[in-house]
């Protein structure tokens, strides 16, 4: 029981003068199962190859990684406790609730070093789960897109109508992402000068020109009882709400920055900066934390010295790996395919 | 018949209780009774082809007391009370009343449908059964359904995924109890959560009620999203798997067998991978070892050995055999090898003594039988071929050695039969046929001579006849043909004692007298003939023995080898005598002369269990002595003397239904060889039951005839072999084949295959399904334990069915550990499957454990790289939907052994597939993913995770895996470095280089 290749070929030269009744089946490599194949093995000189160019890859990735995140500056000012009045500290709720009172709040930053435009302006906020169940479902995106959908309020509930002269009207942009939209505002000087801060731009322009229909504008927004946050302008069609656009992506985590707008001049290292936040949004009444964020921005993103730190440990192990692989290599190798490591080679007796 | 007419009717209109004419050569339309036929004495002849398989002439028969009336001419009414309808094709019970007198009918007064009739001009009976109650419909089933160990084994497993998946979404709702309990206070005005809805002018509650319910409803929606655990597409795949393995199988030209111009049979789809763990072989002699096709081989007459093992040229008998029948010329169909000296003797016969003798002997060969002869039409029109159609191989062996010596046998009638004598044709008057019946195991005619003389021809097997054969008579002659018999049977032929006895008037007369009351008794016929039949074949005369050869199959003792040395067990169970049982174990090399053989043989309980006794004791002795705690019972053999174990079908009677059941296991379980003789059907299955009911290894039982059926159906798998013996067990197999010995490589090629193949594949599956479910998990801890899921609903279902399913179904029918060539050389690759390698409990949970490393480094990769950042939802749900597919994928690829195109094309496929289902579906603007892919993979940070998510994932499996591989090889292992080196080194010749060749791809 060989397999010959000369017998089988025979055989099928065979079968081809009485194929008419055979069954016999036709040769191919295929059916034999005999596909011509490319068989990998680990040997030791492969594996020690493939870590050692692990190692190789990931070590100096993870290094560029770090520096570029460690060249990112940022400024972070977590506002949400000290622009309440002391009056208020025990009942900042009340506070963010009341329309009458003075929700200005003027705050100097000093800039540590160097910001190069642009440079990128974030709220941030912490606890805030944008992506609770209840809360990424309360959207219509037919809506959003398309002048003609505007009843589509279906999945927007409870911010699907509101009741204006006793007619139920349908709110643009309808749900609960689009009615707590966030609404603190900031200016910002630098000695003594408006520094600007372009907000346009800040979202994404696939948002922009297609997700968000120009002619659709908004409708009966934050008209119901209860204001969850900022308003829109009635005017302005919700393709250029940049701020609605970038909001409506919801976030991934419940620490999520938002782009706010970006600066196109620097900022010197020392600079005394002031910001001027209005303190509208309420992350009282769930403790939530918001931040202002600065922030510059390299090949790598943000500041995280995460990957970095994980590429080089990753590399650092492969290294490991391969070196202790080298060793074992040389100090115990095993002979390739060699029979007499078979079992019943290796104990006749069927010791196992 | 209506109306006293015989009208045509289509098949479909035939009822229960109408009389239906049948002529020659006619398929019967439904289940009828035989009310007369054309033959005088009733009989019928029909052929069950369409039915069993077997292509010879049965005999049917119609009562005597309606034979006498014909239909047409006179009417009469009848009642006939049968049995439900049922699938016994063998059998039939009922009674018949007509004028008054009840008649039993028997199945040899059935005809059923689908038959042909045959030799019998016509045919008249009532029809019993008729459309989907004919027996040959109910028996239109397949195989019963059988489990494939593995997939049993599988069940368990799942069924710990399922309380896996019980706690995943318990921890989920518990979580979620807690944060709604501690945010109680904050839900009515949450900007995220928000339970207040003043829509609709005064307040109530949105969509929230109660947190019992809001809990019970976080464990209902974690249930949906995370039911991906138990996979479901599991089943479906390994349906695909198997068809596909089973198409190999089929089309595999190894199993082709050309005598018979048959494929292998793949006849159940759920068993393939059962093949791949056989510990137990439990085969059929007749038909499956050999080829039941019989060749008659000596003749022992009047004490004389004749061999025909010296046998002359074929062509130079063959003229002389033939016979003259108006200017045409009869030969048999067959050619059989003969004795010149016994020719030369047979032909001189009536000129001496020896003569005589030679004479009789060949008379009752081709005498006592039930063989019909057929004349068969050949392209030269003044020559015609008689072929001899009979129940028996044997018979028609002995009949066509009868034709070779010139003893041909032309015509047979209820009433008489044609011989012709070296070219004289004479004509016997058959006065009485007593047919073979298991009991008495001979048969016997009475043959009236035209000179008036009556002579009793027997034949049967040799203890039955030694017990009746006149000892006192030619005393020297029976010792002599004793040791002939002797020597026959252990060169593995089949032996057959004739003997005869001139009757006397009025012996004569007496026994028609008897045979005539018996043949018309009503109740208890068959044990009345029995009884008369032994009454006569009584003092008998011994004309001598005959020996037929039951040729081996080709290759069956390399099998038998390979399939021992893979540490299988051959249990062979046969119907045999004890003699020919073991001489055909010498011949093929299942005994060996260093086997030490336990024979056991007794006819009461009570010896049963003193030899079973001793022969453990006798069993353990050279275990003891060798002093080597052993463990695995397959090798110890390896270790003292193997022993054989021979067991007869009585003293099993009295095991199988004794607590000496388990003494016989234990003691079978130690011996290498088990062979059971004289065993009857059930008594086979019983064989089978009793291993399978004592341990969980795998059994397998392979068989050819109607008689191995029961057997076929009890073991895990039953091979069935298309062969002379009809298609009874090919019908009730799960797995048909040619010959013996393509078991070979049905079991270390395919087998093996198909066990490594479809237990990777599902530990595979285990994995593909928990990583995703575990990294939706994870993100639930991170949504307030609300389930959301980052991955797009889409992708979460096209998971299974697009992004992953192809690579694994694939890799399942393809992928190979060893090539063919490897796996014959060693038949102890097999263990792996015995061994259960490829899916047990062990790598169960390290793949569990593994799966639990990747889902965290899928998950925390992305989550600790933009925690804080302002990723959204969509973005780093199209992260990890790559980065799983991607991951999972290249698992697979770095466990696949044989890398075609096929397996290229799948990979590397389905990765390009996902990657752009992904993209369409973020091209979809009203969804709120829209162009997510396209804004993230545009940033360095993606890719980076990507990358890292990947060789994070893989690299602690991947180290593992070689440790494994390099310093704890498997067999496999070693086989397959042994296999590609040895190729390489062949084909590299001195470019020692280039031992390694670096491919264009690194399998990361």
């Amino acid at each position: 029981m060989s397999t010959d290749p000369s017998t089988s070929s025979a055989a099928a030269a065979e079968e081809k003068s009485n194929k008419r009744k055979s069954k016999k089946p036709k040769y191919s490599r295929f059916t034999q199962q005999e596909l011509p194949a490319w068989q990998p093995i680990l040997t030791p000189r492969w594996v020690i190859t493939i870590f050692t160019l692990i190692a190789l890859v990931f070590i100096p990735v993870g290094l560029a990684a770090f520096s570029a995140s460690q060249r990112v500056v940022e400024v972070e000012y977590e506002y949400d406790t000290e622009c309440i009045p002391d009056s208020y500290k025990d009942n900042a709720t009340a506070y963010i609730k009341d329309d009458n009172t003075n929700k200005t709040c003027t705050q100097k930053l000093s800039i540590k070093s160097k910001m190069q435009a642009p440079i990128f302006v974030y709220y941030q906020l912490d606890n805030f789960y944008q992506n609770h169940r209840r809360y990424v479902k309360s959207r219509s995106d037919e809506q959003l897109r398309t002048k003609d959908k505007e009843n589509d309020v279906s999945s927007c509930s409870p911010e699907d109508y509101v009741t204006i002269n006793n007619k139920s009207e349908p709110i643009v942009p309808c749900g609960l992402i689009a009615w707590s939209l966030f609404n603190d505002t900031y200016k910002i000087q630098n000695k003594d000068k408006e520094v600007v801060i372009n907000k346009t731009n800040i979202a994404w322009a696939s948002d922009r020109t297609t997700k968000f229909g120009s002619d659709v504008y908004p409708k009966n927004f934050q008209a119901s009882g209860l204001i969850g946050g900022a308003k829109l302008d009635p005017t302005k069609p919700l393709s250029e709400q940049e701020d609605l656009i970038v909001w409506m992506r919801t976030a991934a985590l419940p620490k999520f920055r938002k782009l706010y707008g970006k600066i196109e001049t620097d900022l010197e290292a020392n600079d005394e900066i002031v910001v001027v936040i209005e303190n509208n949004y309420n992350t009282y009444e769930f403790g939530g934390k918001k931040s202002l964020v600065l922030s510059t921005a390299t090949w790598i993103g943000g500041r995280n010295n995460f990957l970095g730190i994980a590429y080089v440990v990753i590399g650092s192990m492969s290294l490991l790996l391969a070196l202790g692989f080298l060793l074992l290599y040389i100090l115990k190798p095993r002979p390739l395919g060699d029979p007499t490591y078979l079992s019943w080679n290796k104990n006749p007796g069927g010791l196992r | 018949m209506v109306d006293g007419q015989f009208q045509g009717k289509k098949w479909k209109d035939v009822k229960v209780g109408e009389i239906v004419k049948i002529a020659a050569n006619e398929t019967i339309p439904c289940d009828i009774v035989l009310l007369s036929t054309s033959d005088p004495t009733g009989v019928a002849y029909v052929q069950t082809t369409n039915l069993d398989g077997e292509s010879n002439l049965k005999t049917r028969y119609a009562k005597q007391e309606t034979q006498a009336k014909v239909p047409e001419k006179e009417r009469f009414i009848g009642l006939i009370k049968c049995e439900k309808p049922n699938r016994n094709i063998y059998g039939f019970q009922g009674n018949m009343e007509v004028d008054g007198k009840r008649l039993s009918l028997g199945s040899s007064n059935i005809v059923l449908r689908g038959c042909e009739l045959k030799n019998t001009n016509w045919a008249v009976g009532v029809a019993v059964y008729c459309g989907h109650e004919t027996k040959a419909m109910l028996n239109n089933s397949g195989a019963p359904s059988k489990r494939s160990q593995l997939e049993t084994h599988m069940n368990l497993e799942i069924i710990m995924l399922s309380v896996f998946l019980v706690a995943l979404c318990s921890v989920t709702s518990v979580c979620a109890a807690i944060w709604l309990k501690s945010h109680k206070n904050e839900l009515d005005l949450m900007p995220y959560y928000r339970k207040l809805d003043f829509s609709e002018g005064e307040m109530e509650s949105y969509q929230y009620y109660g947190w019992g319910l809001e809990i019970l409803f976080t464990f209902l929606k974690s249930v949906i999203v995370f039911q991906v655990m138990i996979p479901i597409s599991l089943y479906i795949s390994m349906e695909l798997v198997r068809v596909g393995q089973a198409y190999f199988m089929i089309r595999d030209s190894r199993m082709y067998d050309a005598a018979t111009n048959s494929r292998f049979q793949c006849r159940a789809l759920n068993i393939n991978e059962d093949l791949g763990q056989i510990k137990y072989v439990f085969s059929d002699k007749t038909g499956t070892l050999t080829e039941n096709k019989m060749e008659f081989q000596c003749a022992s007459i009047w004490g004389v050995d004749y061999s025909s093992t010296e046998a002359s040229l074929e062509h130079g008998h063959q003229a002389e055999c033939s016979a003259q029948v108006d200017g045409k010329v009869l030969k048999p169909k067959m050619k059989v090898k003969v004795n010149q000296k016994l020719l030369q003797l047979s032909k001189n016969s009536f000129r001496n003594v020896e003569g005589k003798q030679i004479y009789d002997f060949f008379l009752a060969l081709a005498a006592c039988n039930t063989i019909v002869p057929l004349v068969v039409d050949t392209s030269d029109p003044t020559v015609k071929l008689i072929d001899y159609q009979g129940e028996s191989p044997d018979e028609q062996a002995l009949a066509y050695a009868a034709a070779a010596y010139g003893f041909m046998l032309i015509e047979r009638t209820s009433g008489h039969i044609v011989i012709d004598i070296h070219g004289k044709r004479q004509r016997f008057n058959v006065l009485g046929l007593h047919e073979f019946d298991s009991d008495r195991k001979r048969m016997s005619v009475i043959l009236g001579y035209t000179d008036n003389s009556v002579k009793l021809f027997v034949k049967g097997a040799d203890t039955s006849m030694l017990s009746v054969i006149d000892k006192s008579l030619n005393a020297e002659i029976l010792r002599a043909t004793e040791t002939h018999l002797h020597s026959y049977s252990s060169l593995g032929l089949r032996t057959l004692v004739i003997g005869m006895w001139d009757l006397s008037v009025s012996e004569f007369d007496q026994w028609h007298f008897a045979f005539e009351a018996a043949s018309t008794a009503l109740l208890g016929r068959a044990a009345l003939l029995r009884k008369v039949a032994s009454n006569v074949e009584n003092n008998l005369c011994i004309l001598g023995a005959t020996a037929i050869e039951d040729k081996l199959q080709k290759g069956v003792p390399e099998s038998i080898e390979s399939l021992r040395t893979a540490g299988i067990k051959v249990w062979v169970l046969t119907g045999d005598k004890q003699e020919t049982a073991i001489s055909i174990g010498y011949s093929s090399k299942l005994l060996t002369n260093s086997m030490t053989q336990i024979i056991i043989n007794s006819n009461n309980r009570e010896s049963c269990r003193r030899h079973l006794q001793n022969a453990l004791v006798k069993s353990r002795q050279p275990l003891a002595a060798s002093a080597v705690p052993n463990n695995f019972e397959g090798f110890s053999d390896a270790i003292g003397t193997p022993i054989a174990l021979i067991i007869d079908g009585t003293s099993l009677v009295y095991i199988l239904d004794s607590e000496l059941e388990e003494e016989l296991f234990e003691l079978a379980s130690r011996c290498s060889v088990v062979l059971c003789c004289r065993v009857a059907p059930l008594q086979k299955a019983g064989i089978v039951a009793l291993v399978k009911k004592r341990t969980a290894d795998m059994t397998l039982a392979i068989g050819d005839g109607a008689n191995d059926v029961s057997m076929i159906q009890m073991a895990d798998v039953g091979v069935g072999i298309s062969g002379q013996e009809g298609r009874q067990a090919v019908m009730a197999s799960d797995f048909a084949m040619g010959q013996f010995r393509f078991l070979v490589p049905l079991l270390f090629i395919h087998g093996h295959w198909n066990y490594q193949r479809l237990g990777y594949m599902i530990i595979y599956n285990f994995y593909r399904n928990a990583i995703i479910v575990l990294v939706l998990f994870w993100y639930v801890l991170f949504t307030a334990y609300t389930v959301t899921t980052a991955i797009n609903e889409w992708s979460s279902m096209l998971y299974s069915i697009i992004y992953t399913a192809f690579p694994t179904i694939v890799v399942g029918i393809l992928d190979k550990d060893l090539s063919k060539r490897i796996l014959l050389k060693y038949p102890q690759l097999y263990g792996a499957g015995q061994r259960r390698e490829a899916y047990n409990k062990k790598l169960f949970w390290v793949t569990m454990a593994d799966t639990f490393w990747q889902s965290i480094v899928v998950f925390f990769v992305p989550l600790f790289a933009y925690w804080g950042s302002t990723v959204d939802i969509s973005s780093i749900g199209d992260l990890w939907t790559l980065s799983v597919v991607i991951l999972v994928n290249l698992h697979l690829a770095m466990d696949i052994i044989r890398w075609n195109w096929v397996i290229h094309a799948v990979i590397w496929g389905s990765i390009v597939a996902t990657v752009i289902c992904v993209m369409i579906i973020d091209a979809i603007p009203t969804f709120s993913g829209y162009w997510a892919i396209f804004n993230t993979a545009a940033t360095g940070l993606f890719w980076l995770c990507l990358l890292g998510i990947l060789i994070a994932a893989l690299l602690p499996r991947f180290a593992v895996k070689y440790i494994y591989q390099y310093y704890y090889p498997s067999d496999i292992q070693i086989s397959r470095e042994a296999e590609k080196f040895a190729n390489q080194r062949v084909i590299g010749g001195n470019r020692q280089i280039e031992m390694y060749p670096i491919p264009d791809g690194p399998p990361r």
